[in-house]
């Protein structure tokens, strides 16, 4: 993937992304919220995380995101009123937000391509990333929280029918 | 080739704008999107760091997160509706009872 691929592919990103924190209706930050998942799934592809990528549509853009669109349905939001927060509170957010990303990227991107492994001087086999590759790394390395993560999804769907049911009578 | 240090950067931003998000907004679905946000960005270093190591294992744990985070909308979902039903508002500021 070349920069100038991957330069407007991260704006987007980002710009997606702050359109989901900044809009005044839910349904428009939802929206917003779809539109990054696509281009994540799309920079996965070109990462040669092929099956993540396809969960990634058909998990978290094609549930997930439903479960959102429909509860902000269900219960018929209209747009935020601009609430009489606190500035300071607002601004002490920000600006601790900005201060963290930056005291994070800074040695980022000073470090130049340090990072360990093999790295993208070898482009991938043809078999990374693939469904068959990484069910082999989940069922035979992964299989103990794989079996966690059933009885985890089990007590979910419990969980959210108890929750969200309406009491009869 | 893009040096791997830009993507674990937009990885980076994505997750300070998710956490911004959460702690700006009060909407507590626009909330719970930021999180999902941060669980994206999070997803994104995973993906970088198997593809640098050319070991699927990041990949695998990508699976995990996401299978978790299905769990987490849907029980903060039904939190959410079960909330709305009896205070009939999603302000976070105004779901106090429990503060000090």
């Amino acid at each position: 993937m070349t920069l100038l691929t991957f330069i407007p592919l991260a704006a987007l990103i980002v710009g997606f992304a702050l359109g989901v924190i900044l809009n005044r209706h839910p349904i428009r930050s939802a929206l917003c919220l779809a539109v990054t998942l696509f281009l994540l799934a799309v920079m996965f592809v070109f990462l040669d995380a092929h099956l993540v990528a396809a969960l990634q549509i058909i998990v978290y853009a094609g549930a997930i995101l439903v479960l959102f669109l429909f509860v902000i349905m269900l219960l018929n939001l209209e747009a935020d009123i601009p609430q009489k927060r606190r500035r300071s509170m607002s601004i002490a957010a920000v600006a601790g937000g900005v201060v963290f990303a930056g005291a994070v990227l800074r040695p980022i991107l000073w470090a130049g391509d340090t990072l360990p492994g093999p790295g993208w001087s070898e482009s991938a086999p043809a078999s990374f990333g693939t469904a068959e590759s990484i069910g082999a790394r989940l069922f035979t390395h992964f299989v103990l929280p794989f079996e966690v993560t059933s009885v985890l999804l089990l007590v979910a769907v419990l969980g959210a029918v108890v929750l969200a049911k309406k009491k009869l009578g | 080739m893009v040096p791997a240090t830009y993507y674990i950067a937009l990885s980076v931003t994505l997750f300070s704008i998710g956490a911004i998000g959460f702690l700006i907004r009060r909407n507590l679905i626009v909330m719970f999107m930021s999180i999902e946000l941060m669980l994206n960005a999070a997803n994104l270093a995973f993906v970088v760091f198997a593809r640098q190591q050319l070991a699927v294992d990041g990949q695998v744990i990508v699976f995990f997160v996401m299978t978790v985070a299905a769990a987490e909308v849907a029980v903060g979902l039904a939190i959410i509706i079960a909330l709305f039903r009896h205070r009939q508002t999603l302000n976070a500021d105004e779901v106090r009872m429990l503060r000090w």
